[in-house]
């Protein structure tokens, strides 16, 4: 038994131990509570009740919420990014990094604070921003915060402004992979500025696109702070902003029913489970390498 | 091999530290506190989250200590936002480490703190005596099979604040309105002289709608727990608010609550020439809505038959001790010197604006002494709580309550008069939801 044997084990160890106690341990805590009823100087097992109850209006309009959510995300924050990361990579890009830095600030903002911002551009006043844009355009004010299609625009809105640059900064390290020689070479056989982004630009992007596809996926069903902030912390109007972690929230702490909360929450493990190795499995990434 | 042990030993060791610290950090903010310091005092940790309730108990404790000398408290008062304070207080009571000695409880928010085993000092011993000088609905709604839990800073009496420009540009006098048919009456004559709504109503609240059924002593869940949130009283107040807003007698505030930044804008410009809100929303003029100072007036609320209440307590705020402290005795003396001594109900008022619920001070000269509200409103404001003081029915908080509060909140109330539909059916899906 030598130290070269047990290296590895080393080096991996407090990534075991972080993940032992602080993913499994409390993984199977709120596994065990969600068969609980979780009262103060009372813990009782109830078996399979609070998921016989799970399957209701509210949760129903939570996984709606959060899954329409991830969609339109999903359809925002993949190709713009793309798009604009292939614009900015390019030499012929005027003021690159302006634009760059542009792009990514609202990442560093605080979502509280973005929340705040939005909740005052979306408001429902004539002089708010998003309702002075609409007179200008003739169109009458609207209640955005109070219907379900608007608010959901709110949402998509501010997750596009925050995570855009984001994304788009993941694209421009990968493009910035792509070893120059393959348009080089695309250039000698006449192929044309489409011809060059379908057939090397986007195939050598796939492991990143993956990624941000999987990470997108996962922002979109786990959003909350957004939703909280938006309805200043209150319950919006019948339950349009409320996500799938609102819901946690909602039973969990604020009506203090932490085993129902834990249902949920193993709920959304699966769910998220289920989705992120269906995509994976679509777009390939359990193919043996040829 | 031996060393390599060790070296397990050792990082699980760092770890087991590291871990333990969390709680050991907690333990002294939390354990260490209630017990005697150097000089005979005794640190108590109390918690809230309205920064105006810790100024009122800092100095609460400066005063005990001058009266006090030989039972010296050092108050440690944080102020942590609402939604935080409430999850900590949660998890704390039910981890059993790191509570506080005293802590402010929201309403609305404290039937989840009695479920189970509650984790708070029972404090009918120190409350029964004063039984008689207070407002007892306001212990009562602290309270589990007849023990109190915990005291309110208020009785949050709902009263109707009246914009007297707008009134008397109509020719309506605020002292002939008796009851709500008075009240919609005079609100055609406003809205036909001066075009604007006599009232605003909240969509997305539940202050528009609690207030005028506990008038007439219904509510949203019973004496039992039962949700009543379709009951036929229930049903018929809120057609008579619907038809008042299709007549345009009322309209649904901006932003759909009277506590939101549109709604103090457009109350500020005179856009509207009456509310009912509790008490405590007198600040929020004073504060927020500046320019009507001098131009309202408080009155009762209208009565929904003759001699019916004019009024109802809404809202409100419990101090508890929890069964963490570890100077019980003390906290319970020092809670009931702020919150159930005369002196201690005027400073409430005071300094905090409140109506205090010790009745026997709403005479007291100090009432009329000249401060910020007094300022806006006039110096007859507690005549006009005394004319209602036996008018204010109890209120039932129950475990159901929280959740009976967000679904009135936010599925009955912008149906209802955000989009106008049928109260009858919205109000009995509610029910059924809420009962399912």
């Amino acid at each position: 038994m030598n130290s070269r044997t047990w290296a590895p084990y080393w080096f991996v160890l407090p990534f075991i131990l972080s993940f032992l106690i602080f993913f499994a341990y409390p993984l199977f805590r709120a596994g065990m509570m969600s068969f609980q009823q979780v009262l103060p100087g009372d813990v009782q097992f109830v078996g399979l009740e609070h998921y016989s109850k799970l399957w209701n209006a509210d949760f129903q309009a939570a996984l709606w919420n959060s899954t329409r959510y991830t969609f339109w995300t999903l359809l925002l924050l993949v190709p713009v990014p793309m798009m604009l990361a292939v614009f900015l990579n390019s030499s012929r890009m005027m003021a690159r990094n302006l634009f760059r830095s542009a792009l990514f600030i609202p990442a560093l903002t605080s979502v509280v604070v973005a929340g705040v911002v939005f909740r005052l551009i979306f408001g429902e006043l004539d002089g708010a921003l998003m309702n002075s844009i609409l007179n200008v355009f003739g169109i009458p004010r609207q209640q955005w915060l109070y219907s379900s299609s608007l608010a959901m625009v709110a949402l998509v809105v501010l997750a596009g402004w925050r995570w855009m640059g984001i994304n788009m900064l993941y694209f421009l390290s990968a493009l910035q992979s792509i070893p120059k020689d393959l348009y080089e070479a695309a250039d000698i056989d006449g192929a044309g500025v489409m011809r060059k982004f379908t057939s090397i630009t986007v195939p050598m992007l796939k492991p990143i696109t993956i990624y941000v596809i999987t990470i997108t996926l996962y922002g979109g069903y786990s959003m909350f702070t957004e939703s909280y902030m938006l309805w200043a912390g209150k319950p919006s109007p019948q339950n349009i902003g409320l996500t799938m972690v609102g819901y946690i929230y909602q039973q969990g702490f604020q009506y203090f029913n932490l085993g129902f909360g834990a249902a949920i929450g193993i709920t959304l493990l699966v769910i998220t489970l289920l989705i992120s190795m269906l995509q994976l499995t679509v777009l390939g990434m359990f193919r043996k390498e040829d | 091999m031996k060393k390599m042990q060790v070296w397990l030993g050792v990082c699980l060791f760092v770890v087991v530290m590291a871990l333990s610290g969390c709680s050991t950090t907690k333990e002294a903010s939390g354990g260490t506190s209630g017990e005697e310091g150097n000089g005979g005092v005794t640190k108590l940790v109390f918690w809230t989250f309205v920064d105006a309730h810790q100024k009122f108990y800092e100095s609460m404790a400066e005063q005990w200590n001058q009266e006090y000398p030989d039972q010296q408290i050092e108050l440690e008062a944080t102020t942590i936002p609402y939604d935080d304070m409430h999850t900590k207080l949660l998890l704390a009571l039910q981890s059993g480490v790191g509570a506080p000695d005293l802590v402010d409880i929201e309403q609305s928010k404290f039937p989840n703190f009695m479920k189970g085993v509650p984790q708070l000092v029972d404090l009918t011993d120190m409350i029964q005596p004063e039984m008689n000088n207070i407002v007892q609905s306001r212990v009562e709604i602290y309270s589990k099979e007849g023990k109190y839990y915990g005291i309110d800073y208020h009785v949050g009496a709902t009263v109707m604040y009246y914009n007297r420009d707008i009134l008397d540009q109509a020719g309506v006098n605020a002292d002939e309105i008796k009851t709500w048919s008075d009240f919609e009456q005079a609100g055609k004559q406003v809205l036909e002289k001066t075009g604007k709504p006599m009232i605003t109503f909240e969509g997305n609240g539940n202050w528009s709608w609690w207030p005028a059924i506990s008038q007439q002593k219904s509510d949203q869940v019973d004496a039992d727990g039962n949700v009543t949130v379709n009951a036929p009283i229930n049903i018929e107040t809120m057609n008579f608010f619907q038809k008042m807003v299709q007549e345009g007698v009322a309209a649904v505030a901006p932003g759909a609550g009277h506590d939101t930044e549109e709604y103090f804008g457009y109350m500020d410009k005179g856009n509207a020439a009456a509310v009912f809100m509790p008490f405590w929303f007198m600040n929020r003029f004073t504060d927020h809505i500046p320019d009507l100072k001098g131009k309202m007036i408080i009155r009762p609320m209208p009565a929904w038959e003759e001699g019916g209440n004019r009024s109802a307590g809404m809202g409100g705020t419990a101090t508890s001790i929890t069964n963490q402290s570890a100077s019980i005795e003390l906290a319970e003396r020092f809670l009931a010197y702020a919150k159930l001594s005369k002196e201690g109900n005027i400073q409430i008022w005071k300094q905090l604006g409140f109506d205090p619920i010790r009745t026997d001070v709403w005479t007291d000269a100090a009432m009329k002494e000249s401060n910020k509200y007094t300022d806006y409103f006039g110096d007859d404001i507690f005549d006009t709580l005394l004319g209602v003081k036996d008018e204010i029915a109890p209120v039932h908080i129950r475990e159901k309550s929280p959740e009976v509060f967000d679904a009135v909140r936010n599925k009955a109330m912008p149906e209802i008069f955000i989009n106008l539909k049928d109260p009858e059916q919205v109000l009995n899906d509610v029910q059924a939801e809420l009962t399912r």
